[in-house]
C-alpha cells in the first residue's frame, strides 16, 4: 500500500511536462496536420457544412496555411473555441493558429504575449434590433437590455459607448453566438451587439431577416485577424505572408482558376515571384517554391474567399466596404512580394 | 531454560528502519511525504519556469485597475469604472445570495418530499419517489438551462407590459412576470434620521426593531409555557404576539415614511423601470439548484426517519399523539442527528454548483472574476487561484457553522 504511494509520487515526478518551445512549423510538419482554432460556429466565417466539413472565411485562412506548409489544404484539425477559451488554447499550444474573428488590440498583442500577423477583416461593432421597436439610432437605446457575448472586446466597447453617451443599459452576458441569438429572438433582450459582420451573418439565419435592422452606428474599430504565439517569428512570418499572398493574388488578378496557367504564362515579375517561378521567396520562410501557389489554388484569392463565404451573393450579404483592395478605396494593402 | 527478556536498549541500528516492524511504517511514511513534497515542488517550479519562458509573471495588480464592463444584477453600487476587485465582490455577493436562497428552499422542499415519500398514501408516495428519481438523476446544468429556456420562452416579453394601453396590465397593479425576470415594488423610506432622505441606516434600524420583536415574542411564549406547566391551561398568545410583531413595524413605517417604488410601464419603450427586478437568470438558477438538491435532501431525510426505530413511533402513538405530532415531536428530532451530516455536504454542493451560473448569464464570482475579468486581463492563473481560495473559504465556513449546529443536536450522553 505504502509502496504504491511512493510509486505514484515517482510517476508524477517522472512525467516531464515542460512545454518545449520548439518551432511551431516543425511541430506542424512532424504532426502532419495544422491545429487551427476557430469559432464554435458562425455561419460564413467558420461553421461545419451539411457534410460536416468546416467552411468559411476564417476557415479558408487555416486551409491556406495548411496548403502552404503541408501541401494539403485538408490537413487541418479544426478546434472550436469560445471567446473565453481561445487565448488559453493558443498560449498552451493546443492550437498553432487562431483564426477566429479576434480583434487586434494593444493589450492582447503585448500583455497576453500574442502576435497578430495581419487583418483579414476590418470590422466594427454594431447593434441588431427588431424593426418593431422603432429604434433608428444606437443612442435611442437608453434603458434597453442588450445581449453581449462575454469575453470579447464588444463587452468593453458597449460599456464605453453607453457611458460616453450618458445613457443606461442592462447587459445580458452570453457565452456563444447561438445562445445570444436564441435569447434575442425570445425577446429576453432588446438588442444584440457584436461585430457588424457577425450580426449580418446571424441575421441571415433568421426566419424573417427583414424584421430586424442593424443600426447605423459602428461604435468601435474591430480589425480581425489571425493570431499566433509571440516569440515564434518564423511561424508568424509564414502565416502573415500566406495571408498577404491571398491579398496580393487578388490585387494582381491571380485566381484559383487561372493560377496554373499564370505559372507558365505570366510576364509580371511580382506574379512570378509570388508563384515561385522566379526568385526563392519560399526558401526564405523555410517552405518550398510553390507554397503560395498551393494556397491560392485550393482556396482562391482574398476576393474569391470573400465572395464565396460572406459576399453579397451569399445569404450573409456583406459588401466589401473597408475590405476592398486599396486600389478600390479599401484598406487591404499587402506589402510587396520582393 | 532461558528466560525471555526485553530487547537490549540503545542498540538502534540504521538497518532497523527497514527491518524492524516498529520503524518500517514510519520510514515508508517519511519517504512518501518527501516524495510528495518533491513532486509538488517540481510541478510548481515547472509552472514558474514555463511562465517565465512565456514572459509572464504572477501579479495581482490587475485587481486594482478598472474593470471596464457592466454587470446586470448587483447588490452593491457598481459601474464599469469600478475596479476588478469590486467586480469580484459583486460576484461573491451574488454567489452568496443564490446559495443562501437555494439552501433555504432546497431544505424546505427536501424535508417535505422526504417525509411524504414515507406516506401511507400510495399516490403521494409514488409522486415523491418520481420527483426524487427524476430530479437527482439529470445533471443540474441541464436543469438550469431547461428552466431558463422555459422561462424565456413561456413568459411574456417585457414589452407586453409597456405603454399607455399595454397588452397586459401589471398583476394586482404592482407585479410583472416577464421573460427578463419578475418586477415588484421596492420599499424605501422618505425620512432619514434627523431629517433628510432615508438611507441604509433606516434599514439597520428596521432590522434592530425586528430583532427586538423576536425576543419580545419569545418572552411571551416562554411565559405562556410556564403558565401552562403551572396551571395546565395555556393562555392564548396569538393576539399579543401579533401586536408585538406588527405594532413596532407600523409605527416605524409611519415615522420614517415608508413608501413604495412601483414598476413604471411608461418610463421607456424597452423595460419596466423602478421597483425591484429579480432577473430571470437568478430565478432559473435558484429554482434549478433548489429542486435538484431538494431531491438529494429528501433522500437524506427519508434515511434519517427510517433510522429512528419503529418502536418510537409506536410508543408515541400509544401515548395518543396524532401522526403529525408523532412526526414533529418524536421522529424528526431524533432523525435530525442522522440528517444533518449529509445535509452539510448538500449545502456545500449548492454553493459549488452555483458556479454554473454563467450558463444563464448570472453574474456570480465565476462569471465576473473567473470569467470576464480573467478573459479581459488574461490573468488566468491568478484569477483561478483566487476563485479556488474563495470557494475553499466559503465551503469551510459553511462546514464549520453546520458542525456547530450538528454538535448541538448530537445525542448528549450523560
Amino acid at each position: 500500500m505504502k509502496k504504491s504511494i511512493i510509486l505514484g509520487a515517482l510517476t508524477i515526478a517522472g512525467l516531464s511536462a515542460v512545454a518545449a518551445s520548439a518551432a511551431t512549423v516543425d511541430d506542424v510538419k512532424a504532426r502532419g496536420t495544422l491545429n487551427c482554432g476557430v469559432t464554435t460556429g458562425l455561419v460564413g466565417f467558420a461553421a461545419p457544412d451539411a457534410n460536416g466539413e468546416w467552411v468559411g472565411f476564417d476557415v479558408a485562412v487555416c486551409r491556406a496555411v495548411a496548403a502552404a506548409v503541408l501541401g494539403d489544404a485538408t490537413a487541418v484539425e479544426f478546434i472550436p473555441t469560445t471567446g473565453k477559451t481561445r487565448f488559453t488554447a493558443l498560449s498552451s499550444g493546443e492550437i498553432d493558429l487562431l483564426a477566429r474573428n479576434t480583434t487586434w488590440t494593444f493589450s492582447r498583442d503585448t500583455d497576453l504575449k500574442f502576435d497578430f500577423v495581419g487583418v483579414n477583416y476590418y470590422d466594427g461593432q454594431g447593434f441588431l434590433v427588431p424593426k418593431a421597436l422603432g429604434v433608428s439610432s444606437a443612442k435611442d437605446l437608453d434603458g434597453a437590455t442588450v445581449c453581449i457575448q462575454t469575453g470579447t472586446t464588444t463587452e468593453l466597447n458597449l460599456a464605453d459607448f453607453f457611458r460616453a453617451n450618458n445613457i443606461s443599459y442592462e447587459p445580458v452576458p452570453i457565452e456563444t453566438n447561438a445562445e445570444a441569438i436564441q435569447q434575442y429572438l425570445a425577446g429576453a433582450c432588446d438588442a444584440y451587439t457584436t461585430d457588424a459582420s457577425g450580426l449580418a451573418a446571424s441575421r441571415a439565419t433568421f426566419e424573417t431577416p427583414g424584421d430586424h435592422v442593424i443600426l447605423p452606428e459602428i461604435v468601435s474599430k474591430e480589425p480581425l485577424g489571425p493570431v499566433v504565439r509571440h516569440g515564434d517569428n518564423d511561424w508568424g512570418d509564414i502565416v502573415m505572408w500566406t495571408l498577404n499572398a491571398l491579398i496580393t493574388a487578388e490585387e494582381l488578378g491571380v485566381t484559383s482558376a487561372n493560377v496554373a496557367e499564370m505559372v507558365t504564362s505570366t510576364t509580371n515579375p511580382e506574379v512570378a515571384r509570388l508563384l515561385g517561378t522566379e526568385g526563392d521567396l519560399g526558401a526564405m520562410i523555410g517552405l518550398d517554391a510553390e507554397w503560395a501557389k498551393r494556397a491560392i489554388e485550393t482556396q482562391g484569392n482574398y476576393g474569391e474567399i470573400f465572395a464565396k463565404n460572406i459576399g453579397e451573393e451569399t445569404p450573409i450579404g456583406l459588401a466589401r466596404g473597408l475590405n476592398a483592395q486599396w486600389t478600390n478605396g479599401g484598406l487591404l494593402y499587402s506589402p510587396p512580394f520582393r | 531454560m532461558s528466560t525471555l527478556s526485553d530487547p537490549p536498549e540503545g542498540s538502534f541500528r540504521l538497518s532497523m528502519l527497514l527491518n524492524d516492524t516498529r520503524y518500517r511504517s514510519l520510514t515508508l511514511q517519511a519517504v512518501a511525504a518527501i516524495a510528495l513534497a518533491l513532486a509538488l515542488y517540481y510541478l510548481y517550479s515547472n509552472l514558474a519556469a514555463n511562465l517565465r519562458a512565456a514572459g509572464l509573471n504572477i501579479s495581482f495588480s490587475f485587481l486594482g485597475s478598472s474593470a471596464g464592463y457592466d454587470i446586470n444584477q448587483t447588490l452593491i453600487d457598481y459601474n464599469s469604472q469600478s475596479s476588478n476587485f469590486k467586480a469580484a465582490i459583486v460576484g461573491i455577493l451574488n454567489t452568496l445570495l443564490v446559495a443562501i436562497l437555494a439552501c433555504i428552499t432546497a431544505t424546505i422542499l427536501g424535508v417535505f418530499a422526504g417525509v411524504l415519500r414515507l406516506s401511507n398514501n400510495w399516490l403521494v408516495r409514488k409522486l415523491m419517489a418520481g420527483y426524487v428519481e427524476i430530479f437527482r438523476n439529470i445533471p443540474v446544468l441541464i436543469w438550469i438551462i431547461i428552466i431558463f429556456t422555459i422561462l424565456t420562452a413561456v413568459m411574456p416579453g417585457a414589452r407586453a407590459y409597456l405603454g399607455e394601453e399595454p397588452e397586459r396590465g401589471l398583476i394586482g397593479g404592482i407585479f410583472a412576470f416577464t421573460n427578463r425576470g419578475v418586477y415588484m415594488p421596492a420599499p424605501f423610506f422618505t425620512n432619514g434620521f434627523g431629517g433628510g432622505e432615508g438611507s441604509g441606516l433606516n434599514w439597520l434600524m428596521l432590522i434592530a426593531v425586528l430583532v427586538a420583536s423576536f425576543f419580545g415574542a419569545r418572552a411571551v411564549t416562554q411565559s405562556a409555557n410556564r403558565k401552562q406547566e403551572a396551571t395546565g391551561v395555556r393562555p392564548n398568545t396569538l393576539l399579543i404576539n401579533l401586536a408585538i410583531w406588527l405594532l413596532p413595524l407600523v409605527i416605524f413605517s409611519l415615522i420614517f415614511g415608508l413608501s413604495w417604488d412601483m414598476p413604471d410601464p411608461l418610463a421607456n419603450r424597452f423595460n419596466l423601470q423602478g421597483g425591484i427586478q429579480i432577473g430571470a437568470p437568478l430565478i432559473a438558477l435558484w429554482f434549478a439548484l433548489s429542486i435538484y438538491t431538494g431531491a438529494f435532501i429528501a433522500e437524506n431525510v427519508r434515511a434519517g426517519i427510517q433510522a429512528v426505530s419503529n418502536g418510537q413511533t409506536e410508543a408515541a402513538a400509544a401515548l395518543g399523539l396524532r401522526p403529525n405530532r408523532v412526526m414533529s415531536l418524536v421522529v424528526l428530532p431524533q432523525a435530525l442527528r442522522v440528517i444533518i451530516p449529509p445535509l452539510i455536504s448538500q449545502y456545500l454542493n449548492i454553493t459549488k454548483n452555483s458556479s454554473l451560473a454563467i450558463a444563464v448569464g448570472y453574474a456570480d464570482i465565476t462569471a465576473t472574476l473567473g470569467g470576464i475579468t480573467l478573459n479581459q486581463t488574461g490573468r488566468a492563473i491568478e484569477c483561478v487561484l483566487l476563485l479556488m481560495l474563495f470557494y475553499l473559504v466559503i465551503s469551510l465556513s459553511i462546514s464549520a457553522v453546520m458542525n456547530v449546529y450538528n454538535n448541538s443536536m448530537k445525542l448528549k450522553e450523560r
